[in-house]
């Protein structure tokens, strides 16, 4: 009876142990995946011109597999998000932590716990039917469909990452460095900007990357907003596309093995890596926040 | 002292002006939704097939198709997840394994969804041969959302005290036995919180189910788990994006961004009171 039982406990504590390995097949599963059907490229076409080749087109003959132009496009709608989220997301986070009276501090929570809800697909629609037509009266653009619209609305979608991370950042920092900055005189505001603003710093960082990896890695907006022009941009009110945009767009379209299928799992794979770096560096400051702000 | 106190004056204008523009893009969000979607939505609209290739009728079918993914992608990560919490919760002892275990999690959260959508491309509906499908689409939807249940499960497990399970065991329970009759019972409401926001989630997701389980446009209802199917978010898209009729087509996405909306901040809204009584009930 006695070792029956126990063979159960046993048997029923493998079962958890098997469930919490399933991240980690799932996690190398999907690179194994990505590598192998994207690495078959390079048989076709060396990983010089794959990086460095400034023209994506896979439909011409010879097709032209350049990852420069998505890459930018990535990078320049996410830099333009991160331009306009930061501040903005900073900002709500210090307010929210530092100034808010407690019920309006409830309030606002609520508020930006409610655009994290949002799906993306919705702020794509209304980019188009809303945004997009405004801004191009607004600026007189030949199409308001441009990059400046996607950073626009990649930063509302990255906004609540920012504020959410960075306010518990904040709150955390102890109540003893902000004491004792008022007593040697300093204002609410002189301890906040150079009191608890640089002891949470390393948990803004924290915000400020897994933020940009939700940008890095949305699809809907960018597809529907960005224009999907790809070519190599150079300026905000010009239309681009994204590595993911092209991913969506143009995996329904094509033959399983072929060139044009490798090569779409490949910038994937850049993709991935880029996504996964970022997700190591955020893991690495909050380890370092965790430590200093104990 | 004057400049000093201007300055902080500044400071708190300009905190404010931040956050004032938040929330005005917030509130112009929903103003739009809600008072162009209000227009088309009435009970046919909900009910109906849509007809005229799109440019009539209802949507009816994504509802569906949004139901069928999100049920079946809840049941695959649902008792995955709550698992894994268990096992790095209860059982888990500092080591090199599980701290792999947790950088999976978090890294596997932070995989861009357009990525899973290709590994479900690769492996469900092309490897097992599920094609494209509501089996292949729940799986796909439910690797997405395996992080978010394992966070929010492990949370409501680690907030039961340990002197509940030590009384437990005190009594001559085994481990499971506690973990069953004491732990589970006691953060069944963070789990359901956890459970609840991970299907808001996944309704609202597009990309890792464009080349898993969607179709455009459908004339029946799916038959099986091996039917495609037609979604709210994937609606939204194809009415923008397809088709040559936006005068008909653009009020229809309307009002499913209308109903997408109201389903997935419904859920979380659930979720926070859920969570917000969960705390307050809190006798420990």
């Amino acid at each position: 009876m006695k070792s029956k039982q126990h063979l159960k406990e046993k048997i029923i504590k493998n079962i958890f142990f098997l469930s919490s390995l399933s991240s980690i097949l799932f996690l190398l599963g999907t690179s194994f995946i990505l590598f192998k059907e994207g690495l078959p490229l390079f048989r076709e076409i060396d990983l010089k011109t794959f990086l460095w080749g400034k023209s994506w087109y896979p439909t011409y003959n010879p097709p032209e597999f350049g990852l420069l132009p998505l890459l930018l496009g990535t990078l320049w709608t996410t830099l333009g998000a991160l331009i306009i989220a930061v501040p903005l997301g900073v900002s709500a986070a210090i307010y929210i932590s530092e100034l808010a009276t407690p019920k309006i501090k409830d309030y606002l929570k609520l508020a930006i716990e409610m655009l994290t809800g949002v799906p993306s697909v919705i702020y794509g629609f209304l980019g188009i039917v809303v945004l997009g037509p405004w801004l191009q009266n607004l600026l007189d653009l030949p199409i308001g469909l441009c990059a400046l619209t996607a950073s626009l609305l990649l930063a509302l979608m990255a906004i609540p990452t920012i504020t959410s991370l960075s306010e518990e950042a904040l709150f955390s920092v102890s109540k003893e460095y902000k004491e004792a900055s008022y007593a040697l005189g300093a204002t609410r505001w002189e301890t906040i900007i150079k009191v608890t603003v640089p002891a949470a710093s390393s948990g803004i960082s924290t915000a400020v990357l897994l933020g940009m990896g939700r940008v890095i890695g949305e699809t809907m907006t960018v597809l529907m907003v960005a224009g999907g022009a790809a070519v190599i941009p150079h300026s905000f009110l010009q239309p681009v596309r994204t590595i993911t945009a092209t991913i969506a767009l143009e995996m329904g379209e094509t033959v399983v093995g072929s060139v044009h299928y490798y090569a779409l799992f490949a910038i994937a794979c850049v993709l991935f890596i880029i996504s996964l770096a970022l997700n190591l560096s955020a893991d690495y400051f909050l380890y370092k926040f965790r430590r200093t702000s104990r | 002292m004057n400049k000093r106190r201007f300055k902080e004056k500044l400071a708190y204008s300009f905190l404010i002006t931040m956050i004032s523009i938040i929330v005005l893009s917030i509130c112009l969000m929903f103003y739009f939704i809600i008072s162009r979607g209000i227009r088309v939505i009435n009970w046919e609209f909900l009910t109906q097939m849509p007809r005229k290739a799109m440019t009539a009728g209802g949507i009816f079918p994504a509802i569906l198709g949004t139901f069928y993914l999100t049920m079946g992608a809840i049941c695959f990560a649902l008792p995955l997840g709550v698992s894994a919490a268990i096992y790095l919760n209860e059982y888990a002892v500092q080591n090199r394994l599980v701290r792999i275990i947790r950088i999976s999690i978090n890294n596997l959260a932070g995989v861009p969804s357009v990525v899973f959508g290709l590994f479900g491309l690769a492996i469900f509906v092309k490897f097992l041969n599920f094609g494209v499908s509501i089996l292949s689409g729940s799986l796909t939807l439910g690797i997405l959302i395996l992080p978010t249940i394992i966070r929010a499960s492990e949370e409501a497990l680690s907030a039961v005290p340990n002197s509940f399970r030590e009384a437990s065991l005190a009594l001559g329970a085994t481990k499971w036995q506690t973990i069953q009759k004491i732990v589970l019972p006691n953060s069944f409401s963070g789990i359901l919180t956890g459970a609840i926001l991970s299907i808001g989630r996944a309704a609202g997701e597009t990309a890792p189910i464009l080349f898993t389980a969607v179709t455009f446009y459908s004339m029946r209802l799916p038959k099986s788990i091996f039917s495609e199917v037609m979604t709210l978010p994937y609606h939204i898209y194809a009415l923008m994006t397809e088709g040559t009729h936006p005068e008909s087509q653009v009020p229809i996405a309307y009002g499913t961004a209308l109903v997408l909306v109201f389903l997935v901040l419904g859920l979380n809204l659930i979720a926070v009171i859920l969570r917000n009584q969960f705390r307050r009930s809190k006798k420990w």
